[in-house]
C-alpha cells in the first residue's frame, strides 16, 4: 500500500527512530523553528486581528462545506467540465492511478513532471506512471532529493525531507546525478534547479496536488514557495490535478480565508510566495497553459468518515502545525508513523483511510497533550479524535489482550464501589511494601513494569487522609 | 464558602500531604471543607484508553457523590478537566448529561478557584527557593487556565520563579500512554528534565500530581536532586 512506509512493525519503528539521533535532532530544532514562525504569524500578528476569530471561520466554512460536500463537489465538478476540463471521481486509488495512466498512454507520455503532493503519495502514482513507462520527475526540492535518495519517503507533509541534512543531501546529490559542489544549500538549490530546467521543458503531462478547488468557478489553488509548479503548469500540454474529495471550498471568498489559514499555520507566512490558481479553459492560441485538464477527485476511504465522528478529520488543510507542536512526532520523527501522513492528523487519518489492521496503534502513540487540538487552525479536536478511534480498536475482537480489557473492568468496577476503593487505599501501603526501598518504588513486576523501567514510583502515603480529614475537622470544630 | 474536595485517587493514595496543604490553604482562605465520602476516581484512566463505558461507571460514582456541593475544588488539573468531560460521556442519556453538566459546571483545578472564585492571589505563603514551574497540558489545553498558579506563585515570598524552556512541551506522562508506549514516554520525560535542569533551579513546581509523578519518578532513577512540589505544598509554606 502506498500510503504505507516501510514494512517493520509498529515498535521495531520507534526503536530505529529512537537511534536516530541526528533526526531526532532535526525534528527538535525544526519544530522549535517553525512553532516560532507560526506564532509570529497568527496570534503574534496583531494587524489581522483575533486569531481565534480567525480559527472559528476556519472552522465553520469547513464544516459547512463538508456538510454540503455532495452540492459542492457537483458545483465544482460542472464548472470545470463547464470549461472544457475532464472530471473524473476516483473510488479507490486504483481506479486513480487507472485513469491517470490511460490519459498517459493516449498523450504517448513519455516524461510527466510533478509538483509536491501528498495525495499522489498516497496512492502510489509514480510507481503505477512507472509501470507504464513513464518517467516521473519530482520538482518540489525536497521530493526531488527524496526521489533521488532512492525513492526515500516523505517524514513531514509540508517539510517531506524534514529527516536529511545538507551533508546527506549532497552525498546523494554526487552519487545519484554527479554533483561536484559543496553542502552549501545555495549551492545545492542552484545545482537542483539547473538538472530540472530540462525537464520542465521536454515534460508532457504536468501533475499537481490541490490545496483547494473553488466550487463556484471551476478552478484549482496551490500554495507554493519555489515556483516549480508554474512550470509544471505552464510548459505540458496536458495536465492532470489530483486532489483529495475534501478539497474544496465553496466561493472565492472562503479561499481567502483558508489560505491565510494555511500559509501562516503551516509556514509562518502571511502568504506563500506563490499562489497559483488555475481554471481550464484557454484561448487557442495560449502558448503558456495546457491544452487538456483533467480533474481526478479521489474518494479512497475518505467517505468512510462523512456522517461519524471523524467527519471534522476530513476538514484538515494539510498545514502540519499540529505535526509541528506533536512531543510524540519531535521524538520519533515521521516514518515511525509508517504512514505519509504523520503526526496527530495522521494517527487520525492513517486508520480512516488504511484501517485498523495497518494504522490502529497510531492513535495510542499520543500522551492526548491536546497540543494538536490547541494548534489546528480549523479546530478539529485531534485528540478526542485520537481517543475515539482508541475506542474503536479496543472493542474490535482480538486486537488488546484480555489482561487490559479485564483491568479496565476492574477498574470500572473500583472506581464505582467505595468500600473497594477504601480496601485499595488502605491496602496499598501492605501490598507494595514488598517493593518499597528507601521511600520509593525501583522496580514492580506485570503491567506497570515499563513505568519502572524508567521511573521509580512513588511510595503509598503511610496516613490515610479520610482519617487525617474526619480528626482535622473534629479539632476545629 | 463551602468546597467539596475531590482530593483524586493518585492523591488519596500518594499523595496525602498534597492533599493535607490544599485543606489547610483553602481553610486559612476561609472555605468550608467537605470531603464527599463517595468520590474515588474522575475515570481518566479507562476514558483515555478506549473504555468509555468503564469510563462511565467512574463519572456515575463521581456525578452522585458530589451532586449537593456548591463547588468542587481539585489539586489536579487533569482530573479536573475529565470532570468536564462527564456530559460528553452521556450524549445518548438526558438525564445523566444533564447532572454531568452540573458537576462540570461547578469544578475547579485548586490554583484557578483561589485566583478566580476566591479573587485571591496572595496567600501569605513564604517560599525562599529558586524554582521553575511545569505547566501540565490538560490544565493548559483542556481547562485554558494559564494564569492562575503564576499569580500566586508570583506572590511567594522569597520565591524566585525561573522560566522553563519548551515549557508547553508535555513531559510525558499520558496515563497508560507512560506504561504503553514507554520507549517514547522516556525520551519525552527526559526532555522534559534536561529543561528543568537547565533552569538552574532547585524546585520543581507543578500542578498535577500526574505529571510531578512521572518527572520527579524520573528524576529520582537519574539521581538528580532536584526537589518536586505540588503548588499546594508551596502556597502552604509559612515562614
Amino acid at each position: 500500500m502506498p500510503m504505507k512506509i516501510g514494512e517493520k512493525q509498529f515498535f521495531d519503528r520507534i526503536e530505529d527512530a529512537l537511534q536516530d539521533d541526528f533526526m531526532r535532532h532535526a525534528m527538535a530544532s525544526a519544530q522549535d523553528r517553525l512553532r516560532g514562525k507560526k506564532l509570529a504569524a497568527t496570534e503574534g500578528d496583531k494587524t489581522i486581528g483575533d486569531w481565534e476569530e480567525w480559527r472559528s471561520a476556519g472552522e465553520e466554512i469547513r464544516r459547512h462545506t463538508l456538510e454540503n460536500l455532495d452540492f459542492y463537489l457537483d458545483q465544482l465538478s460542472e464548472n470545470f467540465a463547464e470549461r472544457g476540463g475532464h472530471v473524473y471521481f476516483a473510488e479507490t486509488a486504483e481506479d486513480a492511478n487507472r485513469y491517470i495512466q490511460d490519459v498517459a498512454r493516449k498523450k504517448n507520455a513519455k516524461h510527466v513532471t510533478k509538483s509536491k503532493s501528498m495525495v499522489t503519495e498516497e496512492i502510489g502514482l509514480n510507481e503505477a506512471l512507472e509501470e507504464i513507462g513513464c518517467h516521473v520527475h519530482e520538482t518540489d526540492l525536497a521530493e526531488y532529493i527524496l526521489q533521488l535518495d532512492d525513492k526515500d519517503r516523505p517524514s513531514h507533509i509540508v517539510v517531506p525531507s524534514l529527516h536529511k541534512n545538507k551533508e546527506q543531501i549532497r552525498d546523494t546529490f554526487k552519487t545519484k546525478v554527479g554533483y561536484m559542489g559543496t553542502e552549501e544549500p545555495r549551492e545545492l538549490t542552484a545545482f537542483a534547479r539547473s538538472q530540472l530546467r530540462d525537464v520542465f521543458m521536454e515534460a508532457d503531462i504536468g501533475i499537481t496536488g490541490c490545496n483547494f478547488a473553488i466550487a463556484e468557478s471551476g478552478s484549482l489553488s496551490l500554495a507554493t514557495n519555489e515556483g516549480n509548479l508554474n512550470m509544471v503548469t505552464t510548459f505540458p500540454k496536458t495536465q492532470i490535478t489530483v486532489m483529495g474529495m475534501e478539497r474544496l471550498v465553496p466561493t472565492w471568498e472562503e479561499m481567502d480565508v483558508l489560505i491565510n489559514l494555511l500559509s501562516r499555520s503551516a509556514v509562518g507566512q502571511k502568504i506563500t510566495t506563490y499562489v497559483t490558481n488555475l481554471t481550464p479553459g484557454v484561448e487557442e492560441d495560449c502558448v503558456d497553459a495546457p491544452k487538456e485538464f483533467h480533474l481526478v477527485i479521489l474518494d479512497a476511504g475518505r467517505s468512510r468518515a462523512l456522517g461519524t465522528e471523524f467527519q471534522s478529520a476530513l476538514h484538515c488543510i494539510r498545514c502540519a502545525a499540529c505535526v509541528n507542536v506533536c512531543p510524540v512526532y519531535r521524538h520519533i520523527g515521521g516514518h515511525a508513523y509508517g504512514s505519509i501522513y504523520q503526526g496527530p492528523i495522521g494517527a487520525v487519518l492513517s486508520p480512516i483511510l488504511g484501517g485498523y489492521e495497518e494504522y490502529g496503534e497510531l492513535p495510542f502513540a499520543s500522551s492526548l497533550c491536546a497540543a494538536c487540538t490547541e494548534a489546528c487552525p480549523v479546530k478539529i479536536p485531534l485528540h478526542e479524535q485520537l481517543i475515539r478511534h482508541r475506542e474503536n480498536y479496543v472493542k474490535e475482537k482480538g486486537r488488546v489482550k484480555a489482561s487490559e480489557k479485564a483491568a479496565m473492568k476492574a477498574f470500572g468496577i473500583g472506581a464505582s464501589t467505595p468500600s473497594l476503593f477504601q480496601i485499595a487505599v488502605k491496602g496499598a501501603p501492605i501490598f507494595m511494601k514488598p517493593f518499597i526501598q528507601d521511600g520509593s518504588i525501583s522496580k514492580i513486576p506485570g503491567p506497570m513494569k515499563p513505568w519502572t523501567e524508567i521511573r521509580k514510583f512513588p511510595s503509598p502515603g503511610k496516613d490515610n487522609f479520610r482519617t487525617w480529614f474526619k480528626e482535622h475537622q473534629k479539632g476545629r470544630q | 464558602m463551602k468546597v467539596s474536595l475531590f482530593v483524586t485517587c493518585l492523591g488519596e493514595i500518594f499523595y496525602q500531604d498534597v492533599a493535607k496543604d490544599v485543606v489547610e490553604v483553602l481553610e486559612r482562605l476561609g472555605c468550608e471543607i467537605d470531603l464527599p465520602a463517595g468520590q474515588i476516581c474522575c475515570g481518566q484512566p479507562a476514558f483515555n484508553s478506549g473504555y468509555r463505558k468503564d469510563a462511565k461507571k467512574a463519572a456515575k460514582q463521581m456525578i452522585t457523590s458530589f451532586e449537593d456541593s456548591e463547588y468542587i475544588v481539585s489539586p489536579s488539573g487533569s482530573c479536573a478537566a475529565m470532570l468536564k468531560e462527564y456530559p460528553g460521556l452521556f450524549e445518548e442519556d438526558k438525564e445523566w448529561q444533564e447532572r454531568a453538566q452540573a458537576i462540570a459546571d461547578k469544578t475547579y483545578e485548586f490554583t484557578q478557584f483561589i485566583v478566580s472564585v476566591l479573587g485571591v492571589e496572595d496567600v501569605g505563603a513564604v517560599y525562599p527557593e529558586q524554582a521553575t514551574y511545569h505547566s501540565s497540558c490538560h490544565m493548559l489545553r483542556l481547562l485554558k487556565e494559564t494564569e492562575a498558579p503564576f499569580k500566586l506563585l508570583k506572590n511567594v515570598k522569597g520565591l524566585e520563579l525561573l522560566p522553563l524552556k519548551n515549557s508547553y512541551d508535555c513531559c510525558g506522562f499520558g496515563g497508560t500512554f507512560a506504561v504503553k508506549m514507554g520507549p517514547i514516554s522516556e525520551q519525552m520525560v527526559d526532555e522534559k528534565v534536561r529543561h528543568v535542569q537547565e533552569s538552574s533551579a532547585a524546585v520543581l513546581i507543578g500542578s498535577d500530581n500526574g505529571c510531578l509523578m512521572n518527572i520527579g519518578g524520573r528524576l529520582d532513577r537519574r539521581e538528580i536532586p532536584i526537589k518536586v512540589k505540588h503548588i499546594a505544598q508551596i502556597l502552604n509554606t509559612r515562614a
